[in-house]
């Protein structure tokens, strides 16, 4: 494990490329780290697989990358409130898999954690069941659901210390605590910086072990 | 009925319990609250990660941190909890949630659920339904009875379905039904309407129940 590293905005651009899978922390925006997002547009990658909770909205979050076709294929549980999204999706363009919420984080979970998937009852009975392995465990069937990584994660942090130690606010810890565990690289945004052990081990709850990057400055 | 979604609500908050851990779905759900006796005190899960949820915001500071499950700015109660997405849907699915009341498309005799999609019209995906429906150890439908005259209630879900045989009871403002082995049985009905009306209102046979009541709210 290297230490984590301070990088720019320009550095963060440099670092996604076409075809990459990328997971984004957030629940409809709400801790999605919008800074790393203006880097992928920036980047101009394409082809792009995008794991996220939903299709954020027209210009924020994974919208962001609907808006300029640089999403290929979006791995998402609601989708609802952003028409860009489905508007791509009816017209053959965007490659839409829909997971139930809790499969989803689930997935990611056993991503990071080494893991090869779970036993989960949501879904039996459903579309969701359709090419899926039905495990039947003491008199209850159960769908056989497989663990998902990335190339990238970007996370969003409340505060991050140098040694790269996340710790979240409110509802926007979602999706990134898990996220951070399951990508082959994994940047940070944080709206404070703070010293390496400032924010106390009982505090952290991503330890810097699980992160590469610390984009530098704050959050928009 | 001038306010059928607020009777619904209201028929509904008498079903929770005292120190109840309850998930409430979009739109007429959320009135629920509302309408519950001052001496039953409930605790609300928010799907997207934590428990105690708050319809308002605390303060201007907090508010971008913390918002609902429809990503609007919410509040927490002191005793809550924040929590990862992965924690969230273990709470769910593990049983911790006591009751989640929920709207739908479609709910048939066997507890069958179909809420979140309609083929080539309306794909916005099921976000955490799957989970709570299957997760919470009772299922509350909570809706208008018919779409515009068209039957809900029926013998089959023809849409895809959210979940197999989860549903426990339907409260709409013609009456309330409990989902059991043999079918659906009417327990209670809105004077406003004969049992005969709800009869026609509802595609599945109904169960008439030996002691059915008025419903009262």
């Amino acid at each position: 494990m290297a230490k984590v590293k301070q990088i720019t905005q320009k550095e963060a651009v440099g670092l996604f490329k076409d075809g990459m899978t990328i997971m984004i922390g957030g629940f409809m925006t709400n801790g999605t780290a919008e800074r790393l997002v203006d880097a992928i547009v920036e980047s101009g990658a394409k082809d792009l697989t995008i794991i996220c909770n939903d299709a954020g909205f027209a210009g924020k979050g994974t919208g962001k990358l609907l808006d300029t076709r640089q999403c290929k294929k979006l791995i998402a549980s609601h989708v609802g409130l952003n028409k860009v999204c489905g508007q791509q999706y009816s017209a053959g363009e965007l490659d839409l898999v829909l997971v139930p919420q809790g499969t989803l984080a689930e997935q990611v979970r056993c991503g990071g954690a080494g893991l090869g998937g779970f036993l989960t009852p949501t879904g039996i009975g459903t579309t969701v069941a359709e090419g899926k392995s039905v495990v039947e465990v003491d008199g209850v069937e159960y769908l056989l659901e497989k663990p998902l990584k990335a190339d990238i994660a970007l996370i969003k942090a409340y505060q991050v210390d140098a040694a790269g130690n996340i710790r979240y606010k409110g509802s926007t810890r979602n999706f990134n605590p898990m996220m951070a565990t399951a990508a082959d690289v994994v940047i940070v945004e944080a709206d404070q910086h703070v010293e390496a052990g400032a924010i106390g081990p009982e505090y952290v709850e991503t330890p810097g072990v699980f992160v590469d990057y610390i984009l530098e400055g704050g959050s928009n | 009925m001038e306010d059928k979604k607020g009777f619904i609500a209201a028929r509904v908050a008498k079903e929770l319990k005292d120190g109840d851990v309850v998930n409430l779905g979009i739109g007429l759900p959320t009135l629920v609250p509302n309408y519950l006796d001052p001496s039953v005190s409930i605790t609300l899960q928010s799907e997207n990660g934590f428990l105690g949820l708050k319809a308002q915001a605390d303060s201007e500071e907090d508010a971008p941190y913390i918002v609902n499950a429809g990503g609007a700015p919410a509040g927490i109660e002191p005793t809550g909890a924040f929590f990862s997405s992965a924690a969230s849907f273990g709470i769910i699915r593990g049983g911790h949630v006591d009751a989640t009341v929920l709207g739908s498309l479609q709910v048939d005799e066997k507890g069958n659920i179909a809420n979140w999609i309609i083929p080539g019209k309306m794909v916005p995906g099921m976000g955490g339904a799957m989970d709570l429906v299957v997760g919470a150890k009772k299922v509350i439908v909570a809706m208008e009875h018919t779409n515009k005259g068209k039957h809900k209630i029926l013998k089959e879900c023809t849409l895809p379905l959210t979940a197999k045989g989860q549903v426990n009871m339907i409260v709409t403002e013609m009456g309330v039904m409990d989902v059991t082995p043999e079918g659906i049985v009417l327990k209670e009905y809105n004077p406003e309407y004969t049992v005969e009306q709800i009869q026609e209102a509802t595609e599945a046979k109904l169960i008439i129940a030996d002691d059915l009541k008025e419903m009262a709210v």
